[in-house]
């Protein structure tokens, strides 16, 4: 196989590693070289995506159309009420608010806003133009808020001023202001749980929170899926938080252990061994014997409807190979976990935004000559793909026609996914999407040239 | 009778029926053999729109970014523009690179054209096609960032030449079908062409075992080079203005005479092609050609009464919202409101006789959003919407099917296989329309009669 022909940039060899070969570790967390066509979005982009599942926000993006454009209803994330996310509000910069200040723009629109739907929450997105012509966005939420009695709150999100994970920080620096307590002092409610870092995508925190309700636990709030304004802002009275998608929510875990002293652990729905084990670990963070007694029931119950079925598509899948290509590290590491259970092998782990502990774990996890790198491109995803004969990839909606050109079968793991991966449901699901691309007939046509 | 004055909130966009400017740029660009393009801006601008476009064409989308940081910011980016064209030429061997600014270049104030011209100096490359063109989201919308790299990469790359018999087509942001189908008629025609940007394959290419990250097709440079030394331009863009004009370009710079027609869309709008063709070359339209429009003829009097029935909201991309009210027009089907969402006033004059011939009224909207499409279709007692996937939101809040067609299309596969220039095509999109409104009819029409004449009577 002629992998040469793809040409690989000196710059990126830190951000490469394999199993086994380097004792050095992987180099993350840092800006993306430019020209390397990163698949990487912006500061903005990734305090959206957490903030967006607030279901009876407004979500406001003080900038030029594109932005909100470009992220109008693209996720996946559901909601039990109010619709009112699902829209693209923007104020829409011209060049002569560019050139004059977008400020009186941004007010007038926030009160139009106001009036037409009276929410109970704005949040005002900061874009690029709006960090360099300099618009006091603070000072005019703050204003619109005391005018107004809505809060109104900034989203320090500008393009440039970091990677995507800044955008994260930026989210969940929002969500801190909105959860501190003005007049209310929470009293802790014993045995109540906030659950961060779960989108309801595809309904994906509701099968949680039936889980949990099934062995005695008290769901408080999502961060951020199907959440609301009132029940974000009865985050404080929780006792634990349990802790999904850490690359986005990790800040937010610490600063409410900080202010709020609720301790977090650790979780992770995705699969049957992490499903059971968080379910587990959940029921002794609380010190719940009932709960703990309960949760091997539901564990013992659902492994057995579900273990026959994952057990069946296990046989089909022998001696496949998959490329992981994903945002976090949370999902590469549930990932590769979730492979091990349905009998593939991971030859290629990457993530947009890992973190180094995240990448030390899945150094840990992944067999000997696994190739793991950070800020891929096109280009080394496909030379990796190629060179360890993957099979199958697993990515967002930007990796799929890549993968597809290859012939390579495809997973959706992107936050507009239409179907749940969360729960022993989810994992039936996994393997069901992984069989339907992984032994799909159409690569019987496609391989009928080949000699 | 163009109505700007907003329903509701005058300082919101409240769901975008348009992109911004460098979205239509890369679009351009891509139809350039051999192009690889590079943003002049944040590391988000190019990971949005590749996936954007990647949704809708199903294709791989590379585009390079300068990744402008906050030190890029405030000290300037030319070092990272510098960087990110020297690694998109190592990894792509690129034979044509286009730079497209975005907001944040532009608001910082680089000045792309002074810094390509040094790059060539600096790196030997005199010779080497660099297009570059600003385009700030803030600036307007996709479209006039499609007319305008497309009129850019003439300005950089057409040379004077000696004159020859080849026709320019130049075209606007249609699908990779409607490119085919108008090379087939061209074909048909025997008639030389540079069609102009072409990404009938580079967004719609056939699968190919192994697999290579850049295509040879698409516009080769060595056609653009000599634009100027063809025997006429034919450009399907009347809603465009002169100054983003690529037809206007050549014929200004050049002297090649200049046809401006609209899209091959509609009996009318197909026969102002052909008829076009016909005069510049002195060719009658083909036998075959000839019998494709009976057929289309045929069809539209099939349909007519089905059509009547219609009452449609037509948006998207200023164009080809021209050519399809048209196109409703002449098959009976009354268009209450024809959108936009870029800043287009031509769009309104050129609809104006239509509006003027008498009936019902036309709600033209520019620089408009789906909060106010929604808002007048309703009014009108729309009941069907064309155009791109955008209008999903009218048919889940409405209740206003769609017949997707245009750029993005996101929510079904194939918009780049979606048929709609040419007497035959136009017969595909006319079905499709007449179809969708007889699908809504039957799926209604014995609920709503048990409820208007057996209930009321009981």
């Amino acid at each position: 196989m002629n992998v040469g022909a793809v040409e690989m940039l000196e710059s990126r060899q830190d951000f490469i590693a394999t199993k086994g070969k380097q004792k050095n570790q992987i180099k993350c967390d840092a800006d993306s070289i430019a020209g390397c066509v990163s698949q990487r979005a912006c500061v903005y982009c990734g305090a959206r995506v957490v903030l967006n599942p607030v279901t009876d926000a407004i979500h406001l993006v003080h900038g030029p159309i594109g932005c909100a454009s470009y992220t109008w209803d693209i996720r996946g994330s559901l909601s039990s009420g109010s619709e009112l996310y699902r829209n693209s509000f923007c104020t829409d910069l011209k060049e002569q608010d560019v050139i004059f200040g977008g400020g009186k723009k941004l007010t007038a629109a926030i009160d139009e806003l106001v009036a037409k739907y009276s929410p109970s929450l704005l949040f005002v997105y900061s874009t690029c133009i709006v960090g360099v012509i300099g618009d006091d966005l603070d000072a005019i939420c703050k204003s619109a808020t005391s005018r107004h009695g809505v809060e109104v709150l900034p989203v320090q999100s500008s393009g440039f001023i970091g990677n995507k994970a800044a955008g994260y920080r930026a989210a969940c620096d929002t969500l801190l202001q909105l959860i501190e307590p003005t007049k209310q002092i929470w009293s802790k409610k014993a045995g109540s749980i906030n659950y961060l870092g779960d989108f309801n995508l595809a309904g994906e925190a509701w099968i949680i929170e039936e889980y949990l309700r099934e062995i005695g636990i008290e769901l408080n709030v999502v961060f951020t899926g199907d959440s609301t304004y009132a029940k974000i802002k009865t985050a404080p009275q929780a006792s634990l938080n349990i802790m999904q998608c850490a690359g986005s929510m990790n800040y937010l875990a610490t600063k409410m252990e900080e202010l709020y002293e609720i301790p977090y652990i650790r979780v992770s729905f995705l699969g049957l061994e992490d499903t059971a084990d968080s379910l587990r670990r959940i029921a002794a963070a609380l010190d719940n014997v009932s709960a703990a007694a309960k949760a091997e029931l539901l564990i013992s119950r659902e492994i057995a409807k579900t273990k026959p079925v994952i057990d069946w598509y296990r046989g089909k899948f022998a001696g496949k190979k998959a490329a992981i290509y994903v945002g976090g590290g949370f999902k590469a590491i549930s990932l590769i976990k979730q492979f091990r259970e349905i009998g593939v092998e991971v030859v290629m782990v990457g993530t947009q935004t890992g973190r180094q502990e995240e990448y030390d774990t899945i150094n840990e996890l992944v067999d000997e000559g696994t190739v793991i790198l950070d800020d891929a491109n096109p280009a080394e995803l496909e030379r990796f793909m190629v060179s360890k004969g993957a099979n199958l990839l697993v990515g967002g909606v930007k990796e799929r026609p890549l993968a597809y050109k290859l012939g390579i079968a495809f997973i959706d793991h992107n936050h507009d996914r239409k179907h749940p991966l969360s729960g022993y449901v989810g994992a039936i699901n996994f393997a069901e999407e992984v069989y339907s691309t992984l032994c799909s007939p159409v690569w019987n046509s496609i391989r009928k040239g080949d000699d | 009778m163009m109505e700007n004055e907003m329903k509701s909130c005058r300082n919101v966009n409240e769901n975008p029926c348009n992109m911004c400017m460098p979205m239509g740029g890369i679009i351009a660009l891509k139809g350039i053999a051999g192009s690889m393009v590079v943003l002049h801006g944040s590391q988000g601008c190019s990971t949005y729109m590749r996936r954007h476009i990647a949704e809708h064409f199903n294709e791989p989308v590379d585009v390079g970014s300068s990744s402008l940081n906050e030190k890029g910011t405030i000290y300037g980016g030319a070092k990272n523009l510098e960087q990110a064209l020297d690694n998109v030429r190592r990894v792509y061997n690129p034979h044509v690179i286009g730079i497209l600014t975005t907001c944040l270049a532009e608001t910082i104030g680089e000045d792309v054209e002074r810094f390509a011209d040094e790059y060539k100096q600096k790196n030997g490359l005199q010779d080497f096609p660099l297009v570059t063109a600003p385009t700030p989201g803030y600036g307007q919308s996709h479209d006039e960032g499609y007319w305008f790299t497309a009129k850019r990469i003439l300005v950089c790359l057409t040379e004077t030449a000696p004159k020859h018999d080849r026709l320019n087509i130049v075209i606007p942001h249609i699908s990779p079908a409607d490119i085919r189908e108008i090379k087939r008629i061209l074909g048909l025609m025997n008639i030389e062409y540079t069609l102009f940007p072409d990404i009938s394959d580079t967004l719609d290419r056939p699968h190919e075992r192994p697999y290579t990250k850049m295509t040879s097709n698409g516009t080769a440079l060595a056609d653009i080079k000599t634009m100027s030394g063809a025997a006429a331009t034919i450009q399907m863009g009347v809603t465009v203005e002169d100054s983003f004009s690529p037809g206007k370009y050549l014929k200004d710079t050049f002297g090649v005479p200049l046809y401006r027609v609209p899209l091959p869309i509609g009996m009318a709008g197909t026969d102002q092609f052909m008829e076009t063709l016909q005069e510049i070359t002195g060719q009658p339209m083909p036998a075959s050609l000839a019998q494709e429009r009976g057929r289309l003829l045929d069809g539209m009097i099939d349909s007519h009464k089905y059509n009547f029935q219609g009452r449609g909201m037509i948006f998207g991309e200023p164009e080809l919202v021209y050519s399809i009210t048209k196109t409703c027009l002449e098959n009976g089907l009354h268009p209450v409101v024809a959108a936009t969402g870029s800043r287009n006033a031509r769009l309104g004059e050129l609809l104006q006789p239509s509006i003027a011939d008498g009936g019902e009224k036309i709600h033209i909207l520019s620089e408009t959003d789906f909060c106010h499409i929604k808002n007048y279709g309703e009014e009108a007692g729309a009941n069907i919407a064309i155009g791109h996937s955008g209008g999903r939101y009218l048919e889940e809040r409405a209740g206003i099917p769609l017949v997707r067609v245009g750029f993005p299309i996101h929510d079904r596969v194939g918009g780049q296989r979606l048929l709609s220039v040419g007497y035959t095509g136009t017969m595909l999109l006319l079905d499709r329309i007449t179809n969708t409104l007889l699908e809504n009819k039957h799926k209604s029409y014995r609920k709503k009669m048990f409820e208007q004449f057996y209930q009321a009577a009981n």
